[in-house]
């Protein structure tokens, strides 16, 4: 192995990001349900010509329905699938995350 | 390049600025709560090489879904018709299953962290230090063009004026990515994705339904521009002509194959957050799980697209009238209503964001890595480095804004990057690939290649093309033209050049060249990754038949 490989696996070591990150599907799954909120609420209170803009969908309905949907299904997801913190004695290349997934292409 | 018509102004209120603020608010968030997780330069520039493959394939899809790709795609799909899923099934998803199939075990297993690094290890310092500069200066010159376009499109849109646009986006993307290096601006990307999505597809589906759904889509557009017009393949014969001024050959060469593996294999904004994955099969599928949305992405850009010619004929007919560009804006201000409006504006915002941030958060690892701590301050400790990739995110974002004038001679966005690309990219694919598959290419010609294959792609399109030496009915025929003459010098040059120098010792060579691998660097495969469904080669066929069947209804 060469030095540069060393120096790399030695920060990998050293690297907080496994141990420190935060879950990005929190941040999804909390702007999601905000806005589907928002944005369902929107769709309530649809004025005629909003309706009549969107060719009589009510688009914010649905978009906010969906949106908050989405929203659900990534806190959700977080909830059954927390990640796994990587263990203290494991070295940096096979650090931990997710240990499942709920879509198939995930991990 | 772009230009937008007078009267585009979107009727927002209220509500759709509360939904833009909410998202400034959240992706500063996201800067300061990735703050704590960045203790080594590897955390800063990599994300400590740990994040999930779904992260990362999501935002390796999401740093090429930039405004500028959004719009420029629309204004293809306006201009060109249905020969602009091109871009997609054939320019985009081969090169992608071959980066994750074949090209990322070396780049991950040797534990590069940039694409130059791998050049230093694989030729030598000429070729690391010229592909670093030509990345470093491109990848600035690229985020300035997307500051720019951000700026006109606001100025339109909300009436803000182009100065207010560049400092507050330009203050965001800084605030972001200096705080939380490649972690943030990764998931930034991720939330960007989604927010892009549940922008154009209500956009899609109320557009679709005012032109009475694909039927009438389809039949208004027949009507006016003729039955070729959605097809991919029509009027494609060598010799025959149609709207993209290109046959089926240099569409296949030169989009398909070499502009498009140039693009997605070698252009380190991309291959970095493949490189910031957590292990080796991670990386591979970074871009493999990318190619899934990929395939369908034209169905919410290029229809709309289309979408617009239908509902505005006069769309890039005359020069102060709309322009192609505008199509989605036109979209966006006649179908939305306030609420998804706002999500639409803020989608917008947040994909011009991210495409700069992708640009930016390459520049800065290219510079401190492979430029500044390979050849000017070598040697300190990694809290240097650390500190240096935070001031030259700073510097690159402040040049950005610079250089954001150079591209105003373009007419169309995608033009203007595609040539920058044929320009940079092709050459240093067919560096690699030669480097990667035959052991003898030797230091010399891997720096030879990549000068000789960049100057030939700039003699043609400038001297040859523009002057008018060779006939070429179009821009984007041009481009492709230029990348094939950039990988046919690249290579023969290289091949010449390789069968007079002396080889490098095999040795040196271990994990960087196919059939080898470095010792000590075999690594376990993890936990729960034999599962069927992250198998990578079975991810990257099903992309390629699956962007082949798509294929179908626009071949008859």
């Amino acid at each position: 192995m060469s030095d540069y490989q060393h120096e790399v696996e030695e920060l990998e070591r050293k690297s907080a990001t496994a141990a420190r990150l935060f879950d990005v599907r929190r941040i999804i799954g909390g702007l999601f349900v905000v806005y589907g909120v928002i944005v369902t609420i929107a769709g309530i209170t649809a004025s005629d010509a909003d309706l009549k803009k969107a060719q009589d969908i009510n688009i914010n309905l649905w978009t906010g329905l969906g949106m908050l949907a989405l929203g659900l299904f990534f806190l959700a997801w977080m909830k059954l699938r927390p990640v796994v913190a990587p263990a203290p004695e494991e070295t940096g290349a096979a650090a931990g995350g997710t240990s499942g997934s709920a879509s198939g292409t995930t991990d | 390049m772009i230009t937008m018509a007078e009267g585009l102004r979107l009727p927002t209120n209220g509500l759709d600025y509360t939904i833009l603020a909410i998202y400034f608010a959240v992706v500063l968030g996201i800067g300061f709560a990735a703050k704590r997780s960045v203790k080594t330069s590897l955390d800063f520039f990599l994300s400590g090489r740990s994040l999930p493959a779904w992260v990362t394939g999501l935002a390796f899809v999401a740093a090429n879904l930039g405004a500028t790709e959004i719009l420029g795609m629309a204004a293809n799909g306006a201009q060109y018709g249905a020969y602009t899923v091109h871009w997609y099934w054939i320019g985009a998803i081969p090169a992608m299953v071959f980066l994750g199939l074949v090209m990322m075990p070396f780049y991950y297993g040797s534990k590069v962290r940039s694409v130059p690094e791998f050049l230093l290890h694989r030729f030598g310092p000429s070729s690391h230090l010229l592909s670093s500069i030509i990345f470093a200066v491109s990848s600035v010159l690229i985020a300035g063009v997307n500051l720019y376009a951000m700026a006109i499109v606001l100025e339109a849109l909300l009436g803000w004026p182009e100065w207010v646009a560049i400092v507050v986006a330009g203050f965001f993307v800084l605030a972001y990515i200096t705080i939380g290096g490649l972690s943030s601006a990764i998931y930034n990307e991720v939330l960007q994705f989604f927010v892009i999505l549940a922008a154009l597809i209500p956009l899609t589906i109320v557009g679709l339904k005012r032109v009475g759904g694909w039927d009438g889509l389809t039949s208004s557009l027949t009507d006016s521009h003729g039955a070729d017009f959605l097809t991919a393949w029509g009027g494609t014969g060598i010799g025959e002509s149609n709207p993209l001024g290109a046959n089926w050959l240099t569409i296949v060469l030169g989009l398909g194959f070499v502009m498009s593996f140039g693009y997605w294999t070698t252009n380190f904004a991309e291959v970095q957050r493949a490189l910031s994955a957590k292990n080796g099969s991670a990386a591979k599928r970074t871009p493999l799980i990318a190619a899934f949305p990929k395939i369908f992405i034209p169905l919410v850009v290029v229809v709309p697209g289309l979408i617009a010619l239908v509902m505005e004929p006069s769309l890039g007919k005359t020069k102060d009238g709309l322009q192609y560009n505008d199509a989605i804006p036109v979209l966006m201000r006649d179908l939305l209503p306030n609420g998804v409006l706002g999500i639409a504006v803020t989608g917008l915002l947040a994909a011009f964001m991210a495409g700069m941030a992708a640009n930016v958060s390459s520049f800065n690892t290219v510079f401190t890595n492979d430029i500044w701590a390979a050849y000017l301050k070598k040697g300190r400790e990694d809290a240097y480095y650390l500190k240096t990739g935070r001031v030259v995110t700073a510097v690159g974002v402040l040049i950005g804004m610079g250089t954001a004038f150079i591209a105003s001679s373009f007419s169309n966005i995608m033009n203007y990057l595609q040539t920058l690309f044929s320009f940079f990219n092709v050459p240093l694919f067919v560096v690699f690939i030669i480097g990667m598959f035959w052991k003898r290419t030797s230091a010399a010609a891997g720096f030879w290649g990549l000068l000789s294959g960049t100057v030939a792609a700039m003699v043609n399109y400038f001297w040859f093309y523009k002057q008018g030496i060779i006939s070429i009915p179009s821009d984007q025929g041009a481009n492709f033209v230029s990348s094939i003459v950039a990988f046919v010098v690249g290579a023969v040059v290289m091949f010449v050049i390789t069968l007079v120098t002396k080889p490098k010792s095999a040795e040196s060579l271990a994990g960087l060249v196919y059939g080898t691998t470095s010792p000590g660097m075999e690594e376990l495969p993890a936990e729960g990754d034999d599962a069927w469904y992250r198998k990578p080669a079975l991810l990257g066929w099903s992309a390629v038949v699956l962007a082949a069947l798509c294929y179908i209804p626009f071949s008859f």
